[in-house]
C-alpha cells in the first residue's frame, strides 16, 4: 500500500443503548429527558469506522487518523476518555447539541467546516469515514451532505470491507438487500464511506495510546468552536414512545411436546 | 400546490420491484389526498418495460434517465440522474422507495436541489393539504410525526407501509433527460454482487416468519459443555423446514471476534437491533435471547412475537413478546424440527 492517507472520522455520541429515552418538549422542538445526565458513548457504526480507519492507518505508513465530533464539550470529553484508549487520532471537537432531533443538513455543514480547516488537507489523500447510520437520527443523511460539501462524488454507504490495492485503488463491499453485498471498485481516494459493522474486533485498551491522545484531545476540546445546529423548517406534530406493550404469557410449566406442537401451530397457522 | 415525483430505479431483470409499487401506491394517495400533481421519474439500463408497467398510474409525466452507465447503482451516477430528473420536473416532493440504491443518494440529492431529506419514512400522510410523515427515532424507540417547510423535500420509504400500487399497464410516453457524467463520477465501477450460495441464504426478508437465535445456543448447557454443531444443525434444520429469515442478537455475532463457540451460518448481516437490522415479518420466534433493549428494538415491526428462553425473567417476559416459553430451546426446536419434518413428510 503506497498511499498515505488523510482519513477523517465522522462520529458524534449517543446515549448508552441499555439507558431509558423518554422525548419531551424542548424549548426549540423535542429532546431527551435528561438528556445531558444520560451516559453517553461513540455513535457505534461511527466507533466501527474508527478501527476501521486506525487499521488502515497502520497499514498504509505516513496515513494520519482525526475523529471530527460534534457534541456538547462536557460529554465528548468524558466518552473521549474511553475512545481514546482504542487508536490514535487527533481529535477535531464541536461544541453543539448531540440530539437526534437536529437536521442532518446542518450537522453536515458543520462538519465539513471543520473537515475544510483541517491545516494540510489533501483530496487526493482523503478518505472520509464515518457510520453509514447514527444511533440518534438514523437517517443515513449525514454522511452524503459531508461529502458533497467537499465534492467529493464517490460515495459507498453500509460499508462492511475496504480493500486497497497496490495502485491505491478500492475494493468496497456495501450492504443491499437481502443479506448480500454489492462489490465496487473505486480508482482512490477521496472518498466517503459511511461503515456497518466492518470487520474488524474492538482493539483493547491501549493506555500509551491513550496518553498520547489525551495529549492533543483536552486542547482540541478547549479550543472547540460553538455550531450552530437545529432543524430549521421542521415541525414535529408528535414525538412518542411506542404505546403498544405487549402482554406477555409466560409458559412455564408445559413439556417440551406440548410447546413444540403449540410454536407448530402457530408457525403453520394450523 | 406540490408537484410529487415518484422516483423509481428499474431493477436490471425485474421490472419495478414490490417496494417501487408500494411507493407508487403511497405517493397516489398523498397527491390525491392534498390535490398535488404526481409525475414519474426513472433511472436505469432500459426503461420502457417498466415505465409501460405503471401507464395507468395517472401521472402527469413520465422522465427518465436510461443507459448503461446508469444500470449500476452507485453514488456518482445515480445522485447526477436523479437531480436532472427533478429540476425537469421542478418537483416539490421526491418519494422514493427506501431501497439501498436510493438511500445511498436521497441525501446528497436533496443537498443538490437545496433542499432536505427524510429517510426509513414509515407513514405518509396529506392531513389539512400539507404532508406529515411518520419516522423512527433512536433505532425505533421513538415514532415521531414531522412536517417539513422546506422545498424539495426528499422522502424515502420503508417497505411494507402501503398496499402496492394496482392498476393497468400501457404505453408510457418517456421523456428523455439528458445527464453528462463527470470523469469523477465515472471513478466507481459496480463489478458485482456477493451473495452467499442459495441453500446458504439464511436471510430472507420476505419470509413470513423472522427466527432469531440468542447467543444461549453457544453457552454451555446442562451437561456442562458447549454444542455448537448441534445448535447450528437444529437452526439449519428448522430454516429449511420454515424458510423463515434468520436473525441473531449482537452478543452472538460478536461471539465469532472473542474467539467463542460459534454458528458458522451466522454473520453480521443477521444481526438485529441497535446496529443491526430493523426486519419487517409477520411473526418472530426468539430463542436462547434475552430480548435485551438494544436488541429488542430491532423487533418493533414484528407482528407476532414469541420466545423460548430459561430464564421466565428475561426482557421477553417484560411486555416485549406474546407469549415466553420457559423451556430449554435444545430440547423444544428438536421437537418442533421434528413435528415439521413429519408434517411434511420427510
Amino acid at each position: 500500500m503506497s498511499t498515505a492517507y488523510q482519513i477523517v472520522v465522522c462520529g458524534s455520541i449517543v446515549p448508552d443503548p441499555l439507558q431509558t429515552l423518554e422525548p419531551i418538549a424542548g424549548a426549540t422542538g423535542p429532546t431527551l429527558k435528561n438528556e445531558m445526565m444520560l451516559p453517553a458513548v461513540l455513535d457505534p457504526w461511527a466507533w466501527h469506522a474508527l478501527f476501521e480507519a486506525a487499521s488502515l492507518a497502520k497499514n498504509a505508513p505516513g496515513s494520519k487518523v482525526w475523529l471530527v465530533s460534534l457534541g456538547p464539550k462536557a460529554k465528548l470529553q468524558q466518552v473521549m476518555m474511553t475512545v481514546a484508549q482504542k487508536a490514535p487520532f487527533e481529535l477535531v471537537a464541536i461544541d453543539g447539541p448531540a440530539s437526534g432531533f437536529t437536521e442532518a443538513a446542518e450537522v453536515a455543514a458543520a462538519l465539513a467546516g471543520a473537515i475544510k480547516a483541517i491545516p494540510g488537507l489533501d483530496m487526493s489523500r482523503l478518505l472520509v469515514f464515518g457510520g453509514w447510520e447514527s444511533a440518534s437520527r438514523g437517517a443515513g443523511a449525514t454522511m452524503q451532505i459531508v461529502g458533497e460539501l467537499l465534492g467529493i462524488v464517490n460515495q459507498f454507504q453500509g460499508v462492511d470491507k475496504l480493500s486497497v490495492g497496490a495502485d491505491g485503488s478500492m475494493e468496497i463491499l456495501e450492504r443491499i438487500e437481502g443479506g448480500k453485498h454489492q462489490v465496487s471498485k473505486c480508482v482512490g481516494a477521496p472518498a466517503v464511506l459511511g461503515w456497518a459493522t466492518g470487520s474488524l474486533p474492538e482493539p483493547p485498551n491501549n493506555p500509551q495510546v491513550g496518553m498520547a491522545n489525551m495529549r492533543g484531545i483536552m486542547p482540541a476540546l478547549q479550543k472547540a468552536g460553538a455550531a450552530k445546529v437545529g432543524a430549521e423548517g421542521v415541525t414535529f406534530a408528535s414525538v412518542a414512545l411506542p404505546k403498544q406493550r405487549r402482554e406477555t404469557k409466560i409458559v412455564k410449566d408445559m413439556s417440551a411436546d406440548d410447546i413444540a406442537r403449540e410454536i407448530v401451530a402457530w408457525i403453520t397457522n394450523a | 400546490m406540490e408537484t410529487i415525483l415518484i422516483l423509481l430505479h428499474v431493477e436490471k431483470e425485474a421490472g419495478l420491484a414490490k417496494l417501487a409499487l408500494e411507493t407508487l401506491g403511497a405517493a397516489k394517495d398523498a397527491a390525491g389526498a392534498s390535490g398535488a400533481k404526481l409525475m414519474v421519474g426513472l433511472v436505469g439500463e432500459n426503461l420502457q418495460a417498466a415505465a409501460n408497467q405503471i401507464a395507468g398510474c395517472g401521472a402527469s409525466r413520465f422522465l427518465g434517465v436510461e443507459g448503461v452507465e446508469f444500470g449500476q447503482p452507485r453514488y456518482g451516477s445515480d445522485v447526477a440522474a436523479a437531480e436532472a430528473i427533478c429540476r425537469a420536473a421542478g418537483a416539490t416532493v421526491v418519494i422514493a422507495p427506501a431501497t439501498s440504491r436510493w438511500n445511498r443518494v436521497a441525501a446528497g440529492l436533496a443537498h443538490r436541489l437545496g433542499g432536505r431529506a427524510d429517510t426509513h419514512v414509515t407513514n405518509l400522510t396529506s392531513e389539512g393539504g400539507g404532508l406529515t410523515i411518520s419516522r423512527w427515532y433512536y433505532r425505533q424507540r421513538m415514532e415521531a410525526a414531522m412536517r417539513c417547510t422546506q422545498r424539495p423535500w426528499v422522502i424515502a420509504l420503508e417497505a411494507g407501509c402501503h398496499a402496492p400500487w394496482k392498476g393497468d399497464a400501457g404505453t408510457a410516453k418517456i421523456e428523455a433527460v439528458k445527464v453528462s457524467l463527470t470523469e469523477a463520477a465515472n471513478r466507481t465501477t459496480v463489478t458485482g454482487v456477493k451473495a452467499p450460495a442459495s441453500d446458504q441464504q439464511t436471510i430472507r426478508p420476505d419470509a413470513e416468519l423472522l427466527f432469531v437465535a440468542g447467543a444461549g445456543w453457544t453457552k454451555k448447557q446442562a451437561d456442562g459443555q458447549t454444542h455448537a454443531p448441534e445448535a447450528e444443525s437444529l437452526i439449519r434444520g428448522f430454516l429449511q423446514h420454515t424458510k423463515a429469515s434468520l436473525g441473531s442478537s449482537k452478543s452472538l455475532v460478536d461471539l465469532s471476534k472473542d474467539g467463542q463457540a460459534v454458528l458458522t451460518l451466522m454473520t453480521h448481516l443477521n444481526q438485529v437491533g441497535q446496529t443491526g437490522a430493523t426486519p419487517r415479518h409477520p411473526k418472530g420466534l426468539s430463542t436462547c435471547c434475552h430480548g435485551e433493549e438494544p436488541h429488542a428494538v430491532g423487533w418493533r415491526f414484528i407482528n407476532e412475537r414469541r420466545a423460548v428462553n430459561l430464564d421466565p425473567n428475561c426482557g421477553w417476559a417484560r411486555g416485549k413478546a406474546d407469549v415466553l416459553y420457559v423451556a430449554d430451546a435444545f430440547e423444544v426446536m428438536r421437537k418442533v424440527n421434528a413435528l415439521l419434518a413429519a408434517k411434511q413428510g420427510k
